[in-house]
């Protein structure tokens, strides 16, 4: 408790603070103005039931260690956070709010989120939400403060729902333009297979399916295409953001997040995943436009380039939406001292 | 404030037919599902326009005036008990449906419009709207989002929470916001969270826009008993731990069992300490599987007896028994108390030990239902409200439940809500400073606190008495809607 409580006491005493993870994400969002605190000593897996379908554990454990602990009784987090690193943080998979390819059929980081213990602006230590599936006892802070890089509060605890591996997978790949890809899910997505990954890149759809071995098996074949024999790499691969087009040299690489059904020739994305709710392009140095072209389809853009320095790479927000945001952070940490210059500043 | 003078602002910006201040007609809004709590509202008014609701805030805002949301009424906490001194936002009048999207598989609604009907309205198009709690023939989108809903199903497919892409509300001020959007997730903070289970604290829900999702190709449901609570507990805990999350997995006490047998004869066997109904989905194949190998699973978890519904006659009555149990309890006893706790469902069999304690402590019988796949318990005290002894330990017991509940690291409310009924239990589930927090956050979205003042979370200075839902000689509010 050591770390946490030289925290509450600093913040308590209006110092400001600001706290990483394992740093494998710091290339997101804003540059911090403050030197930060690793939360990594902060470690260990508190409570893990499989039968009870929740994990516990201090901020600073990595997500190696919990990805082994959960596989070690076949069950898994859900929303596959992707991996940009050995000594990423589950508190730092919870302040991204990142989530990878299984996201569309087994929900978001924030969806799986069932409690938190934080330190809020004040450093006050508060847990919200608990360790059960169903918990409206106050509001939902526990969710509020997924995504929000820190700037709500410390987070020092995470539960997290988790879920068996499944029994079975298989991986369609069908050859095919982006377009067709789209109109292929949009079909496809009205039946009751057991989907759990749709993704368009190179120039071909990869549809995962997952579950009772006769139900992938039976949905498999009226989908076609040919099964891949390297899925576990190839979806890994697109998790991890590790395949070579999400590295291009002397480009800036976007995220949009736009509805899955948004036509494809309205933006040059090379990926998608989600079943097309998640974009991915890239653009020159510097070229902002992906803010614009975002907000006209509905959207929002991330900017994931390495290389940014200044800005927050955030998709700028509407005015009614800002006054709230602004809000909300005066009310989890009314002297503005936590992670300063992570989110919400230059928005100011 | 005059109820004239009141009455003379809204209508300046609001039909006048739309604003009711007559006795007669203020009412029948004086409570919603929780009957035990009544308040008549100084005025009701039933807006049809954005533009009349944006009215209402502004000046009610202006005035000092408190403003309560209401959907259908169906709620069981009095989360829409009206303020005396208030406005009672009726919102029943938005009730259209605004678009279906078959390839995007959302549909855009107002908030009146009601659970069931989204469902109805794409059932042509084989989806449908998941969260299905007990009240959905008649409870509202808009109430489902102060509530953050559950239902029989969310352990395989989530609460209003998981299946909400977006929500227009208004806020204090008369400004209209969007939180959410058609994609998957939002710049800036989830307040899309933060919003669905707020209570009608944060603001009035205008739009809502919800996922929809393929129907299930095949739905079959098997019933087992067992002669121990514990059993039949821990045969949950192995059906997950063999891999599968079924579609529904509910529990039933001998108590239980018993009383809703002799009601809706759904075939139960009588001799059972503990009944388990458990549901498998999805296309023929998958559902084939799963039954297997959850049969397999029953039996060597020491099911006494097991079946599976051969048609959908059968396991339609099979849930039919599930879905009385309320009203079965109902006619057994003049009173019930109607817990809502949640706990990690390994604490079952201690907290099932120690209610029954409890109920020899106390004097009274308790039932208990269960959504044993999260943890959802909802026991049933049985009491008689002519015998004031018998409400007091009718009172500390489901206290001393609630507690419990607590103690083993769960949650004073699975789905209910804390509305009026539960404030005080608040106290016993957060700090000071936990509160605190969550006044500062309400602040943030209405700082005079004009919206629902009074509920879900309560002052420093309240936490005193712990209050419960009453049913008084079975007379449940809605008593067409099947409970569970």
């Amino acid at each position: 408790m050591a770390l946490v409580e030289t925290l509450c006491t600093r913040l308590a005493a209006k110092e400001p603070v600001s706290v990483i993870g394992g740093g494998t994400k710091s290339f997101l969002a804003g540059r911090l103005k403050d030197e930060p605190v690793s939360m990594q000593e902060h470690s260990g897996i508190i409570n893990y039931e499989p039968t009870e379908l929740v994990l516990t554990a201090k901020s600073g454990t990595t997500l190696q260690e919990i990805e082994a602990c959960l596989s070690d009784a076949r069950q898994m987090l859900p929303f596959e956070p992707p991996r940009f690193g050995v000594q990423s943080t589950i508190g730092g998979v919870m302040a991204s709010g990142l989530s990878g390819p299984r996201r569309m059929h087994l929900g978001s980081a924030r969806d799986c989120v069932l409690g938190v213990r934080l330190i809020n602006g004040l450093g006050q230590h508060l847990k919200f939400g608990g360790e059960v599936m169903k918990n409206v006892a106050g509001y939902d802070l526990s969710r509020l403060s997924v995504g929000a890089y820190g700037t709500l509060g410390i987070l020092t605890e995470i539960s997290v729902k988790v879920l068996p591996i499944p029994e079975n997978e298989q991986t369609q790949v069908l050859e095919c333009s982006q377009a067709e890809a789209l109109a292929t899910l949009i079909r496809i997505g009205r039946r009751p297979y057991p989907l759990s990954a749709a993704s368009w890149i190179g120039g071909a759809l990869y549809i995962r399916l997952s579950g009772a071995a006769n139900g992938v098996e039976s949905a498999a074949s009226a989908i076609g295409g040919e099964t891949l024999k390297t899925a576990d790499l190839f979806w890994s691969g697109l998790r991890d953001m590790t395949a070579t087009e999400f590295n291009p040299a002397g480009e800036w690489l976007w995220r949009i997040s736009v509805a899955p059904t948004t036509p494809t020739n309205t933006l040059d994305a090379f990926c998608f995943d989600w079943a097309g709710g998640q974009r991915w392009l890239v653009t020159q140095p510097d070229d902002y436009s992906p803010f614009e072209l975002a907000a006209r389809l509905g959207g929002h853009a991330t900017c994931f380039a390495r290389d940014r320095e200044s800005g927050t790479g955030m998709q700028p927000l509407e005015s009614g939406i800002l006054r709230l945001n602004q809000r909300v952070k005066e009310a989890m940490d009314p002297h503005g001292l936590i992670n300063r210059g992570r989110l919400l500043e230059e928005a100011h | 404030m005059e109820t004239g003078q009141l009455v003379a602002a809204l209508a300046a910006g609001v039909q006048s037919d739309r604003v009711l201040f007559r006795e007669q007609d203020t009412a029948p809004y004086e409570c919603d599902g929780l009957t035990m709590f009544k308040a008549k509202p100084k005025v009701v008014v039933l807006p049809e326009t954005r533009d009349e609701v944006c009215h209402v805030l502004k000046t009610c805002k202006a005035l000092g005036v408190p403003v309560v949301a209401r959907g259908a009424g169906t709620g069981l906490s009095g989360g829409a008990l009206p303020h005396a001194d208030g406005v009672l936002l009726v919102m029943a009048k938005f009730s259209r449906i605004l678009e279906i999207d078959e390839d995007a598989r959302i549909a855009r609604v107002e908030p009146g419009v009601r659970n069931l009907a989204i469902s109805e309205a794409v059932s042509h198009l084989d989806l449908y709207y998941a969260p299905d709690p007990s009240s959905q023939i008649a409870c509202s989108i808009g109430g489902n989002i102060a509530e953050n809903s559950g239902g029989v199903h969310c352990l395989k497919y989530g609460l209003t929470v998981h299946n909400v892409l977006s929500v227009t509300v208004a806020l204090d001020d008369g400004s209209i916001v969007t939180v959410g959007s058609d994609a998957l997730d939002s710049a800036g903070y989830d307040l899309l969270a933060l919003t669905i289970g707020s209570e009608g604290l944060l603001a009035v829900v205008l739009e809502v826009t919800v996922r929809l999702l393929p129907k299930p190709e095949e739905m079959r449901v098997v019933m087992a008993a067992f002669d121990d609570v514990t059993k039949a507990g821990d045969s949950v805990g192995n059906i997950i731990a063999a891999g599968i999350i079924p579609a529904g997995l509910e529990m039933m006490d001998g108590p239980a069992v018993a009383a809703v047998e002799d009601f809706v004869k759904a075939g139960y066997p009588l001799d059972a300490e503990a009944l388990l109904l458990c549901e498998v989905d999805g296309t023929k194949e998958e559902v084939a599987d799963e039954l297997a190998r959850v049969e397999a699973i029953l039996k060597e978890s020491g099911a006494t007896m097991l079946r599976v519904a051969t048609n959908e006659e059968e396991r339609l009555l099979f849930w039919k028994g599930r879905k009385s149990a309320f009203p079965a309890v109902g006619r057994i006893s003049p009173d019930y108390y109607c817990m809502d706790g949640t706990i990690p469902r390994k604490h079952l069999s201690l907290v099932l030990r120690r209610m029954r304690e409890m109920s020899e402590r106390y004097g009274l019988r308790c039932a208990n239902v269960f959504h044993a796949g999260d943890g959802n318990l909802h026991p049933l005290i049985l009491f008689d409200a002519n015998d004031p002894d018998e409400v007091k330990r009718a009172e500390d017991f489901g206290a001393e439940i609630l507690e419990l509940s607590v103690e083993v690291g769960g949650t004073i409310t699975g789905e209910h809500g804390v509305g009026i009924e539960k404030i005080n239990e608040m106290c016993v589930q957060f700090s000071s400073d936990e509160l605190t927090q969550f006044h500062t956050v309400k602040a943030a979205f209405d700082p005079t606190g004009i919206l629902n003042p009074g509920k879900a979370v309560p002052t420093l200075n309240r936490c005193a008495e712990f209050g419960k839902m009453h049913i008084h000689h079975g007379q449940m509010p809605h008593p067409e809607l099947e409970r569970f």
